[in-house]
């Protein structure tokens, strides 16, 4: 390794170092407040450190890794959700007295260090560690010191379905391997390039690996996981799975498919372009009968990952262009909705604020957090003035310039559907208090976490008004790669 | 910058307003009032000649860098057509914050943040020349007008607010495909990804291709306008929304519609719009007769004007798709008249409402006995809405009629039997709420007739009506020079208009 693919990898590094930092520090001291903000320092140096990296970029790190545009793009993209998370997590334990709570920020470093590298990897060993790292450390997070039974079984569950999907994936890569004799995307898409285009074993050997991605991405019809794990998980570790993870994996897949030329695959074009119009519809349709805001919101991300997939189909520079703006903008509209629930929530009273019932009122107990809940859901329908307007236009912009007729049609008609729910959550806000909780005044929000409230809310504003900026980061960064 | 100003104000008067709301219940009426004045004042300060310039004729215009990477910009021009919707947009809601004053006592500080917020989009929406900035404004109206409906509307509020949103929101998607498809076709013919109206006037296309932009573009409008059948949500959304709620609906909502069709559809599209005018004129034709039937038919008294509302709309049509300066004239004309008298008419129901607590006419009934003065100004504009001569709706209605003819005698004469439906439901309005026996009103035993803010109102909304009615001149001189500019974009290619000539030998 040369000193500028150090230069250029130093951020991981540094998220490496921060973790055993971190966990040593445990072993010294254990104080709650030490730990959290030493994770949140720590979390935050990584995001100062990536873009001094950049001019090292692009550079490969060993066979297993690449820095380049996309990588600082995505990689900064999980570790600025990352912060954020650190931050709510550390304002809804804060208030909680049960168990140990400073291992849980070990568990969110180590899941971030796996989400991290997955932008990067241009290898089936370093996308399966990272993948692994991220997966069994969110296991952890999940069941995390919960008095909740349904934390517990949500965590079996997550760890039994998810070590079935790594098994896909692990069965899909291995066919590949013995089809073609290495795990390198690039040289993968060489020899398939060079070999007979139908290929049985490559070709199912793709399909295992899209079943396994299919799970992790919650995307239908592997998605039944995700409600159950959405609503029992704490609400910060919520939203830890529905952004960062995603981010990490649709990175990694997204690098698959264009090194290894999986879009050349007309087959596999067709079977993406069902499974998102399954989740486009799916999703949104499932989300019509929720009175969950956690289980609803989960159902709403299947949908909005259905969205993303558009992009990915349409592929070409505008495609991923629209994804990458799009992800961020589901990133901050995510990570504000599933923030609010959890500042809204007591974790040691049993559940979050999870249900519609909780929101009414909202609007006169807490006018601010209503008001950018409001606007997050606003976000996420699509309608303006905010980055999901933006996003949602760049998706069909890039659809409707692919000639993806049925899957801008899904698109179109999830988005409808979507409004009723989303809508039905802001009438709630608006409605007045319910006669039993007029006595009781609201729990005091700690000042950090309407903070990062406020953080959010002005980046989906300002973004969504006037979105050249993120545009030109993204031509910056996605765009400059070359593939 | 008086542009941007038009759009700015309202938009941060409408934070302000909400922040205010907090502190004192009455704070946001002020404000409100405030700053529509204010709006107001500006835009009357923009009444004066187009500069005339080959394809355009603005009387102002911006144009400043937005999202240069997908060619998009924030360009806003103002021709005389947008001049006076404009205007009618700023004291409609003017009006509408004075008669909310006393009926709406809940979270006053949203109310009038809502409704200023949709005031700032449907100016936006009358200003946007660039497609995107248009789409923006489009979508914007949405949300605040849904609040108006569902949270201070009546009985069956959420159904008719999700109702309308759903049915506004999926037919603008579809505008916003038929947007990037042009924009996309545009690209390969030129290189330019552009969302710039002017640029994209005049794109070429195959027949089959064209056709069915137009048609993505024209269901979007026709669903606001609204024409039959996409009119079902508009009974129920003006029926259930606040007095307000209905004033900013009947009277400025719908005539987005009638813009983009005026403004989009038949200039983007002017081959495809002249063969599917005598589908678009039969559509007109049957709304005009189908909602004066249905009209004829309620008991609800909001809902009868909510059903004249598709009715009139169903002229706009009509002669939208007729294309020739008296039809064009007399849209124009009749969207202002509507605009004033449906608006007025639904002011009288409301306060009515909040007097004997019911909208069922089946309940009324010699009301000129104890409120003479509401019942007369009811009057007044039931006979407007009939299209009495002298009054703004009859040179609308006369004008569009004119029009036609000369592009079709079989429309123009079932049209025209629309105007003695009119005077059957109008008439019957008359007679069953005001006129007749006395019956015993539930609630209050002695309601009181209408204040001197009612008043106040309903006096400028009379001289308007008659002014419009009795002297059309101004508007005319005022909106000249921009529908010159548009019947001349949207005028058929030579070979489409020989080809239909061949096609009706």
């Amino acid at each position: 390794m040369t000193a500028a693919a150090f230069t250029a990898f130093a951020p991981f590094t540094l998220l490496g170092a921060v973790t055993i930092a971190v966990m040593l520090l445990i072993a010294v001291r254990r104080s709650h407040h030490l730990i959290a903000l030493s994770t949140i320092a720590g979390l935050l140096l990584c995001c100062i450190t990536l873009p001094l990296t950049a001019p090292a970029s692009p550079i490969a790190v060993t066979p297993l890794f690449v820095v380049d545009g996309t990588v600082l793009f995505y990689s900064g993209l999980v570790l600025g959700s990352a912060l954020i998370v650190a931050i709510l997590s550390y304002a809804y334990l804060d208030g909680s007295t049960q168990g140990p709570r400073e291992e849980y920020y070990l568990l969110l470093l180590t899941a971030t260090l796996g989400a991290a590298v997955l932008p990067a990897s241009v290898h089936f060993a370093s996308f399966f560690l990272g993948l692994e790292t991220l997966s069994i450390s969110l296991l952890g997070l999940i069941a995390y010191a919960s008095p909740r039974g349904d934390a517990i079984e949500a965590g079996i569950k997550y760890l039994v379905l998810g070590g079935a999907s790594s098994a896909f994936l692990l069965f899909g890569m291995a066919l590949i391997y013995a089809d073609l004799g290495t795990m390198s995307f690039t040289q993968i898409g060489t020899l398939t390039h060079a070999g007979d285009p139908h290929d049985l074993y490559r070709e199912v050997g793709v399909a295992m690996i899209l079943t396994g991605v299919g799970f992790k991405l919650s995307l239908v019809p592997f998605h039944m996981w995700t409600p159950d794990i959405y609503e029992a998980a704490p609400a910060p570790v919520t939203a830890f799975v529905a952004v960062v993870s995603k981010i990490a994996v649709f990175a990694v897949i997204l690098r698959y498919f264009i090194l290894a030329e999986g879009h050349a695959d007309a087959s596999l074009r067709a079977g993406l372009a069902a499974i998102a119009i399954l989740s486009m519809l799916g999703g949104n349709l499932l989300a019509l009968l929720q009175d969950n805001v956690k289980r609803l919101l989960a159902y709403s991300s299947i949908a909005h990952l259905g969205y993303l997939l558009v992009a990915f189909l349409a592929a070409g520079s505008l495609g991923l262009e629209a994804a990458a703006y799009y992800l961020a903008a589901y990133a901050v509209t995510s990570l504000g909705a599933f923030g609010i629930v959890a500042l809204l929530s007591a974790p040691g009273s049993g559940r979050d604020a999870d249900r519609i019932d909780d929101y009414r009122g909202l609007f006169r107990t807490r006018p601010f957090l209503a008001g950018s809940f409001a606007l997050m859901l606003l976000s996420l329908a699509g309608l303006p003035p905010t980055m999901g307007f933006i996003g949602k236009f760049y998706l069909i912009a890039s659809g409707v310039g692919a000639g993806l007729f049925w899957p801008v049609a899904a698109l179109v008609v999830g988005s409808v559907i979507g409004l009723y729910y989303y809508l039905r959550v802001l009438v709630a806000m608006a409605m007045p208090v319910p006669a039993e909780r007029i006595a009781a005044p609201p729990a005091a929000v700690p000042w950090f976490g309407n903070a990062v409230i406020a953080v959010l809310l002005v980046l989906l504003l300002a973004l969504g008004a006037y979105p050249a900026p993120a545009i030109a980061l993204i031509r910056m960064t996605v765009g400059a790669t070359s593939w | 910058m008086s542009l941007l100003w038009l759009i700015l104000i309202p938009a941060l008067g409408g934070v302000l307003a909400w922040i205010a709301g907090a502190r004192h219940p009455d704070w946001p009426r002020w404000i409100a009032l405030f700053v529509l004045a204010i709006d107001l004042l500006i835009a009357l300060t923009l009444i004066g000649p187009a500069v005339s310039s080959g394809r355009t004729a603005w009387i102002a215009s911006l144009d400043l860098p937005w999202i240069p990477q997908l060619g998009i910009s924030f360009e806003l021009n103002l021709d005389g057509l947008s001049l006076v919707l404009i205007l009618l947009t700023i004291v409609l809601s003017l009006i509408s914050v004075v008669i909310s004053w006393t009926e709406i006592t809940d979270r006053v500080g949203l109310f009038h943040a809502n409704l200023l917020w949709v005031t700032t989009g449907v100016i936006g929406v009358f200003l946007a020349l660039d497609l995107f900035l248009f789409f923006f404004f489009w979508e914007l109206m949405l949300v605040p007008m849904y609040f108006l409906i569902a949270l201070w509307g009546h009985e069956h509020r959420f159904y008719a607010a999700i109702k309308f949103v759903i049915f506004t929101q999926g037919s603008s998607l579809l505008m916003l495909v038929a947007i990037l498809v042009l924009v996309f076709i545009h690209q390969r013919a030129t290189g330019h990804f552009t969302f710039d109206y002017l640029a994209l006037l005049g794109t070429k296309m195959s027949p089959t291709t064209a056709f069915w932009l137009m048609l993505g573009f024209f269901v979007a409008f026709a669903v606001k306008l609204p024409v039959v059948p996409f009119h079902t949500w508009l009974p129920d959304a003006h029926t259930e929304a606040p007095t307000a709620g209905s004033v900013l609906l009947a009277g400025v909502l719908l005539k987005t519609g009638a813009y983009g069709l005026l403004r989009f559809v038949v200039p983007l599209f002017p081959d495809a719009a002249h063969a599917f005018a005598p589908v678009a004129m039969a559509l007109g034709v049957i709304g005009i007769l189908y909602g004066a039937l249905l009209a004829f038919g309620q008991n609800d008294m909001k809902r009868l004007v909510a059903y004249s509302s598709v009715s009139h709309m169903g002229f706009v049509l009509l002669g939208v798709f007729a294309w020739n300066t008296l039809a064009l004239q007399g849209v124009v004309v009749q969207m202002l008249a509507h605009g004033i008298s449906t608006g007025a008419l639904f002011i009288l129901v409301g306060a009515l409402q909040e007097r004997i607590h019911t909208r069922d006419m089946r309940l009324m009934g010699g009301l000129w006995g104890t409120m003479p003065r509401l019942s007369g100004f009811g009057m007044v504009f039931a006979i407007a809405s009939l299209g009495l001569p002298g009054l703004g709706n009859f040179i609308g209605e006369f004008l569009i009629l004119l029009g036609s003819f000369r592009v079709s005698v079989p429309f123009t004469v079932i049209a025209a039997i629309g105007l003695v439906a009119g005077a059957a439901y109008a008439l019957l309005l008359v007679q069953r709420a005001f006129h007749g026996r006395a019956s015993p009103q539930p609630g209050t035993a002695q309601p009181i007739d209408l204040t001197a803010r009612h008043l106040a109102v309903m006096g400028v909304l009379v001289l308007a009506i008659i002014g419009l009615g009795l002297y059309p001149q101004p508007v005319f001189d005022q909106v000249a020079p921009g529908l010159a500019v548009l019947q001349d974009s949207g005028a058929p290619s030579v070979s489409a208009s020989t080809q239909l000539a061949e096609a009706a030998r």
